[in-house]
């Protein structure tokens, strides 16, 4: 038997088994729009990337830390003692910036090409479940290294689930494992961030893909005004996935050069008889609603400025959360144009509260 | 080239062409292993690191053992020689010897029994001489290996034989 009759009746032996043909029959029919804002596309595959880059990196870390009252000293030792464990580190946290950019840049386009639409509810729903799920992770990943920045930035952050009145402290208190962020905190948020944010994470994301093998890729309100004929698309096999795979080339590449170039930093060791560094501020997907806080905390001293600057925000989540169930129409009439408002608010108080955050950093 | 075989016949290939498409696919190949190997590297290097550390660890030569000399007739002391676990010796009639205590045939720690006068290994029953490390029964291959001992009023100082 040549070597190619045994690989096709291998190949017919696993077919029979698994379905593959069937796969491949659906890969071949598989189209993706083509049009002048078709370069949008491709940020949701970026974010899968950087998290598969995150999922790497993260067991690649996972080989030397040590979670409670070694944190320190271990994550010292993969950045100063370990050969490249700086440069892991440094991969490790810009992707998970990185990532949580492309999130956010693939949330907004979704947004502004209403792919939120009928049939595509839980897409968005889901979509917004995996950035919620993501800002978690940084939180939580935020915390391991208990250095100075990460203590403090750590113990502000508890305050925000500790001003919610009567059950706040308890949940503070449970999150923190004590009264004090401590090494109980390390290991707690440890255990949420390889374990309970994975567990949470990967069904999640694998839920979010399948709708979008199910629906496939939502065409703008302006491209479904054309009649058929006028449409353009193109085979997702082989051209659109070699075009996303040359953007996921382009993504390492940059992430490598950023990790290298700019290799993360690890503070002094935490201590809670020292005084916060002076310039300490939120990452910058926490500096927008960290700033409208702030403002509303101006306008609304005390207690009833940060339990009003919640509500507030919290309406406001909601409000972008439930597009699909209010802005539902085909058609891009007045209520259309009213989302796409929404969305351009959103985009700019976003984009001037954290410019805001950045320049009153003292 | 294989290339050329997917061609129909009727498309003629210029020898300038097949050369420019061949020397393509070399570059395109080369780089892509050149670039996969720039990532491979650091993160080989990165698991390896701990094995590097015992590495610099075993070209120990000499351990000086403190206060060893203490050690009373008839009892053992278990110590590392580099990376790996070592025993020291003082037998009743006063000699000293020094072995890895490394069993040599599946690598388990192996122990002194001073009421049997032997090396025995808990895994697979091998047995020892406590004097030349020689392997006496059980599954064993090869002896148990014999440092140089120096006895002094501070201390034992055990080396590679």
């Amino acid at each position: 038997m040549t070597s190619k009759h045994l690989s096709e009746s291998l190949y017919g032996w696993v077919d029979e088994r698994l379905g593959l043909s069937e796969l491949a029959a659906f890969a071949r029919h598989k189209k993706v729009p083509v049009h002048s804002q078709s370069f949008w596309y491709y940020w949701g595959g970026i974010s899968l990337f950087l998290f598969l880059v995150q999922c790497f990196t993260g067991v690649l870390l996972l080989v030397y830390f040590r979670p409670g009252a070694e944190a320190y000293e271990s994550v010292r030792q993969i950045t100063f003692v370990m050969h490249f464990g700086w440069l892991i580190r440094s991969a490790h946290a810009w992707a998970a910036n990185l990532m949580i950019f492309a999130i956010m840049v693939h949330m907004f386009s979704v947004f502004f090409m209403k792919a939120y639409r009928k049939p595509r509810e839980f897409g968005w729903l889901s979509g917004m479940a995996l950035l919620g799920v993501a800002t978690v992770f940084g939180f939580s990943g935020y915390l391991m290294p208990m250095d100075e920045l990460s203590y403090f930035a750590t113990k502000v952050g508890l305050e925000i689930p500790a001003s919610i009145p009567i059950v706040g402290t308890a949940i503070a208190n449970m999150l923190r494992g004590g009264p004090e962020v401590s090494e109980f905190t390390v290991q707690r948020f440890f255990a949420l961030h390889v374990v309970v944010l994975p567990a949470l994470f990967l069904p999640l994301l694998g839920f979010h893909l399948w709708l979008v093998q199910r629906h496939g890729n939502a065409a703008p309100p302006s491209e479904e005004a054309k009649p058929a004929s006028e449409r353009k698309s193109e085979p997702f096999m082989p051209n659109f996935l070699r075009k996303d795979l040359a953007m996921w080339l382009i993504s390492l590449n940059i992430l490598a050069l950023l990790a290298s170039v700019f290799p993360w930093s690890l503070g002094k060791q935490f201590d809670p008889l020292s005084p916060a560094p002076v310039g300490i501020h939120p990452e910058w997907y926490f500096m927008s609603p960290f700033e409208m806080l702030k403002m509303i905390g101006v306008v609304l001293p005390g207690v009833w400025g940060e339990i009003g600057g919640i509500l507030i925000f919290s309406a406001g989540i909601l409000l972008w959360l439930l597009i699909p169930f209010y802005d539902n129409s085909s058609e891009s009439g007045r209520r259309g144009r009213r989302a796409h408002y929404f969305g351009l608010f959103a985009v700019i108080s976003l984009l001037a509260t954290t410019v805001i955050g950045y320049w009153t950093i003292r | 080239m294989s290339e050329n075989n997917n061609l129909p016949a009727n498309i003629v290939v210029e020898p300038g062409e097949t050369l420019t498409r061949r020397f393509f696919m070399t570059a395109a190949g080369a780089a892509g292993l050149l670039y996969t190997a720039a990532l491979a590297y650091p993160i080989y290097r990165y698991l390896a690191s701990p094995e590097e550390m015992a590495m610099n660890a075993t070209a120990v030569t000499e351990v000086t053992l403190k206060d060893a000399q203490k050690l009373a007739p008839g009892s053992v002391l278990m110590f590392k020689f580099g990376t790996a676990p070592a025993m020291l010796i003082h037998h009743e009639d006063g000699r000293w010897i020094s072995l890895t205590a490394v069993c040599t045939h599946l690598g388990c720690t192996v122990q002194y029994e001073p009421q049997a006068d032997r090396i025995h290994c808990a895994c697979h029953g091998g047995v020892y001489d406590p004097y030349t490390g020689a392997n006496v029964s059980g599954p064993p291959p090869r002896p148990l290996k014999l440092f140089k001992v120096a006895v002094s009023d501070a201390g034992v100082q055990v080396s590679r034989a």
